[in-house]
Order: C-alpha cells, then structure tokens, then sequence
C-alpha cells in the first residue's frame, strides 16, 4: 500500500500558552516526493520540523512519520528518518569521519556495516579527501555535505533539511542542490525540506507550501502556484496606437484579460508560450504590426509574496533562533562561529 | 526502499561514542589539557605553601615575663613546661590529623578538582543545545538518559585522571602519606572520586537541562563552587569550623570524599568512618544520577 510518507494533522505547538508558532497545521507528503515548506522568517518552519523529528512535543494534534505516531513511537520514527538540521551539527574539534562514525553509533549502527555506509556516503558527496581533516577546518560548503552525508547513514526512508542552503553563496547553493538530487536518486527517499529561497524550492521540489504566522496558506506544485496567480503575463506593442484591438485578442482562447495602454498591451494568458504564436497571428490577420514583445512566467517569488504579503518580517525571533541562525551563517562563510571550547 | 532499522539495539549504544567524543576534545587539544592540569597544580602549590600554617606556631619566641615577688627561675619553669605542651606537631595532629597542613590540603585538592571539572558539564549540555547537536541527537534513537550520562562519565573520567596527576605531583612536591597506604588505595580514592563526580555532574547538568543561556550557568557555577567547596572539609578540618557551619559541612558530600580520600592516602584507617563515607558518596551518586536520567527523559526534549 502506497501509504503517505507524512500525514500531519492539525499540529500545533503554544510555547509560553500564548505564542502560537503553529497553528493547527495539516498536510500530507506523498511516497518519494520532494515536498518543500517555504515561509518567511518566524512562520513555524523550524518548530513544525523540530515537532516531525520528535525534539519539540506538539501541544496539540499529532503526525505520522513512516507509518509511525510522533508522540507514541518516537523511538520507531527515530529509526527511519534522517536529519539535517539548520545549524550546523558536527563536532568542530573532531575529523569529518569522527563525526560520520558518531552519528551512525546514535543510531546503533555496527561497526563493519556503517564503516561502509560512511565510505560510500562520503565518496557520493565527494568528501573522502578531506575526511581526515578536523570539521573546524572546513567551508561552508563541505560543512553541509558532511551534514547531508551524517544524516544518510541510517539509510532514512524520509529525509528532513531545514533550511539546507542557509549562508552559503550562489555557486556552493547550487552544488549543494546537485548532491541533494544525487543523493535521492541514489536512495530513493522521500525529502521534507524547508527554505526561504525560493529558487531552490521551484528547482528541487516537487510540491511546497507556504506557511506563514504558524498556518498554511497553500499547497500545491510550483507550476500549480504559479498558474494560479492567473497565468502568465504577455506584452504586446503594435505600431498603431491609434486603434483599439484589445477585442481581437479577447477573441483568442485561453487570454483572460487584456489591459491597453497606449499602443502597448498587457495580456494575461494561460500557457502562454503556445497561445503568444495565436495571438500574434490574430492580430497581424487583422493588418497591424507588432514593434515589440515579450513574456513573462510569474516566479515562486511572486507567488510567495502574493500569498505572504509584501510588508517586511519585524516579529522577534526567539534568542536561541536567533543565535543558531547567526552561528550557522557565520560558519558557512568559514568563519569561527561561537566556539568557545 | 526502507530504512532498514536495527531491531537488536542495545539500550546503551551511543553511549561510549558520546563520551568519547566529549573526551576528545579534551585529549586531542594539548592546550586544553594543559591548562586543565595546571589550575589545581597552580591552587595546590600556591594555597598549600602561602597557608603554611606550622609555621605560625614554630617561628613564635616566648619570652619570659617578669613577676614581682615570684622567682623568675619558676616562671621559666613553668612557662617551659606550657610551652612543651604546646607543641607544634601535637597541635597539627589534633587539628589536621597530620602534622603537615601541605598533606592535608593536596588531598582536598583532589575533591576541588572533581567539583570544578564536573560544574562544567552543565555548561557542555547548554553549548550542545545552543549549537543544534543536542537536537541532532535527540532526533537518533539514542536514549535520553545516554545523552545525559555521556557528559556524567565524561567528567568522572577527566576528574579521575585529573586526581591521580594531582597526587602524582603531590607526592612530587612533599606529601607524606599515611602509615596504612598501599597503592591499592589509589583504586579506593578513584571510587570515590567515581562516586562524587557521578552525583555532582549529575547535579549540574539537571540544573542546566533546560537551559539555553551560557551566561545562567556561568552565574550558576560561580554562586556554587567557592560555598560548596568552603562548606567541606577540603581545606580547613570540620573541627576547627564554628559551630553553625559544621552541619552544613555534614551534609555536603565534598567532606565525605575527602575524608574518604584523606583516609586512604594520610590517615590510619578507620573502617567504620570509611563505610560511612562510601555510603554516603554511593546514596548520594545514585540519587542525583537517577533524578538526571528521569528529568531527562521528561526535559532534554523541549
């Protein structure tokens, strides 16, 4: 049976009895899919993750994970899932392998079989030179594979990321993204990642939602959000501006609005590369020339802001977020981040 | 393709690889090491010497007083005769129960070093939580109570090393010990240094369980150590205290590690006192070793 990988039903978790971080959320993650949760600083992200992995305890409603109730089996939803978390985890003062070693001893792995396991995970994310050198050494960039690769080793059959391109630049983002998918193709597991780049939703993820003040706002692909905001914008210029042929193109199916200015013409349309060719035709039939024009696909970006609103985040993260997360970006730029050891 | 789990888990994987990985950072850091060995070399050499207390006694001249109409022969006398009695080594003796305050105070040592290297295990879980290992592990099937006693035998360990360097350099520096010490008695003072680590680190890291501020526990363990370590018998004898402070002392477990350990290095023996002591750092251990694990399983997860 095809069972989902995740079920949440209205979750919820008060910290203080009165800050809701999040507020009765339900959803559900399909078998093998890369299901993405995006929202903006302070939405519930962290909290909702941190209550699927079983270290914060819902306040009310509940999950399951693998077939497995958050609360009443935690240690079996231990078992099958992997993690990575925001901050970064691994021991500084230890090497790269250590610290792989350390994990798989957490979940009892033995010895000969996670030594292999590690070898293997290690190579997949291209680590095994530098697996000798203390972590306090290493970039951002080889940080997080080190991270991907730890949360691999028990082989989870549902793989969380919070937040798994946190600080790190444009190019390592992307590297990052191809040992993400590598990693999946290679074991197959169901993803649940959170971020607030939006990019990295729309390339990795097969569906996302988009969470704000602890409640879910939707949910659906990212090709799905983006049809949603009503298509995609053409515009059209025709040497004329004298005349009025906003009706020729109204005529034209799958245009839902037209919008004149001047000679210059804004069409909302669905699929808008196979409708532009008609509409370009219906209007050179009727004699007039086209100057100029262009289309435009709304981003998730839009999406994003279209659903989240546009006014900036001021709402005071907790201290501890707020640290962990300045320690995390400190770290991805290779600097010394809160050691004190 | 499924996880696939391990089913035969033992309840107490993780363990050694968690202490392990505290104690690295301890051994593989020479530096760390160093300063951890030298702060209890530092207080034994300057404390134990500056505090020469004999010496008050020994460089004390009494002259002899003039009284009019008794002859001064007698009053030399007589004075001689007090002055006999009031002999240093006699003194140090009834006091101290060596007549060498050095010896007495080396050995506090040791209990002072276990209580400053178990404080800071409080502050090891405060730093795991507030850089995200500690919720990285709590979402392993690691056990809760694995988690916990990994930062306890950490502490025990580096407090047992720690006490057999400080002894090593004790005895380096002029500790005489006692008529009945055999190096088997090392293995005896270990225990107790195992007993009271246990209970102490326990004690700080339930303090610190919730804990997300380095700043609480730094405050913590400055509000604690100096009290905990005055209120023993680990620099100065429970006699020689006034009476509202000694049973304070009574109930504070440094005394009874240090008795136990004066015991075995310094004194001659007595059994009864030493089972005493041992009950005592044994009750004392398991209660607070307990209330860690079971606070725990209930507070490591928030």
């Amino acid at each position: 049976m095809a069972e989902d990988a995740l079920i949440v039903n209205d979750l919820t978790r008060i910290f203080n009895k009165h800050l809701v971080a999040v507020d009765h959320v339900s959803f559900q993650v399909k078998e093998g899919e890369i299901f993405g949760f995006l929202g903006p600083n302070g939405a519930g992200k962290t909290t909702t993750i941190n209550m699927l992995i079983t270290v914060l305890r819902p306040t009310d409603g509940g999950a399951t994970v693998c077939g497995y109730d958050i609360a009443k089996q935690s240690s079996e939803v231990r078992s099958c899932i992997g993690v990575v978390p925001q901050e970064y985890t691994a021991d500084e003062d230890l090497t790269g392998w250590e610290n792989i070693l350390l994990c798989a001893d957490l979940y009892g792995i033995p010895r000969d079989v996670s030594q292999k396991r590690a070898e293997e995970l290690l190579t997949l994310v291209e680590m095994t030179k530098f697996k000798d050198k203390q972590v306090a050494t290493y970039s951002g960039g080889m940080r997080r594979r080190l991270e991907l690769a730890c949360g691999l080793i028990n082989r989870p059959h549902l793989f969380f990321l919070d937040e798994p391109t946190l600080g790190l630049d444009v190019q390592t983002r992307t590297a990052t993204w191809n040992y993400i998918r590598l990693l999946k193709k290679e074991y197959g597991m169901t993803i649940f990642m959170t971020t607030h780049y939006l990019e990295e939703a729309d390339m990795l993820c097969d569906r996302v939602a988009i969470i704000d003040h602890g409640k879910i706002i939707t949910v659906g692909t990212p090709e799905a959000l983006k049809e949603s905001l009503g298509g995609d914008i053409m515009t059209v210029s025709i040497q004329d501006g004298a005349v009025d042929i906003s009706g020729i193109i109204k005529k034209v199916p799958r245009v839902k609005e037209v919008k004149k200015q001047d000679s210059t013409y804004r069409i909302k349309v669905e699929d808008g590369e196979e409708t532009a060719p008609t509409i370009l035709d219906a209007i050179r039939a009727e004699g007039h020339k086209v100057t100029r024009l262009s289309l435009t696909r709304p981003t998730l970006d839009e999406v994003y802001l279209e659903y989240t609103g546009r006014s900036m985040r001021e709402e005071e993260e907790s201290r501890d977020a707020a640290f962990k997360q300045r320690v995390t970006v400190r770290r991805a730029r290779g600097g010394m981040g809160g050691g004190m050891h | 393709m499924t996880g696939n789990r391990q089913n035969s888990r033992n309840p107490l994987h993780g363990l050694w690889a968690l202490t392990n990985r505290e104690l690295k950072k301890w051994y593989k850091n020479p530096y760390l090491l160093f300063l951890s060995i030298i702060q209890p070399l530092i207080w034994m050499g300057l404390f134990g010497r500056t505090m020469n207390i004999s010496a008050i006694f020994t460089n004390y001249q009494i002259t002899i007083p003039q009284i009019p109409g008794v002859d001064p022969s007698v009053v030399a006398q007589v004075v001689n005769a007090l002055s006999s009695q009031f002999n240093v080594t006699r003194i140090m003796e009834n006091t101290f129960g060596t007549s060498d305050y050095f010896s007495f105070m080396s050995v506090g040592i040791v209990s002072f070093v276990t209580l400053f290297t178990t404080m800071f295990s409080g502050m090891s879980i405060v730093w795991d939580r507030r850089l995200g290992f500690l919720n990285k592990a709590l979402s392993t099937p690691v056990a809760r109570g694995a988690i916990l006693m990994s930062k306890v035998f950490n502490a025990v360990i580096r407090s047992i090393i720690q006490a057999a360097i400080v002894l090593g350099f004790a005895l380096v520096l002029g500790l005489q010990v006692g008529a009945d010490f055999t190096p088997l008695n090392l293995l005896g003072v270990f225990a107790a240094v195992f007993l009271i680590g246990m209970g102490l680190s326990s004690i700080f890291i339930a303090i610190a369980i919730r804990s997300t501020r380095i700043e609480t526990q730094m405050a913590v363990m400055n509000l604690l150590n100096l009290p905990l370590l005055f209120t023993s018998n680990a620099l100065m004898p429970t006699s020689a205290m006034p009476d509202w402070l000694q049973p304070i002392t009574k109930i504070n477990p440094i005394t009874y590690a240090t008795d136990a350990t004066r015991q075995l290095i310094l004194y001659t023996i007595d059994m009864q006192q030493l089972l005493i002591d041992f009950a005592f750092l044994g009750v004392f251990a398991a209660i607070f070793t307990t209330v860690g694990i079971v606070l725990s399983w209930r507070y490591l997860s928030r």
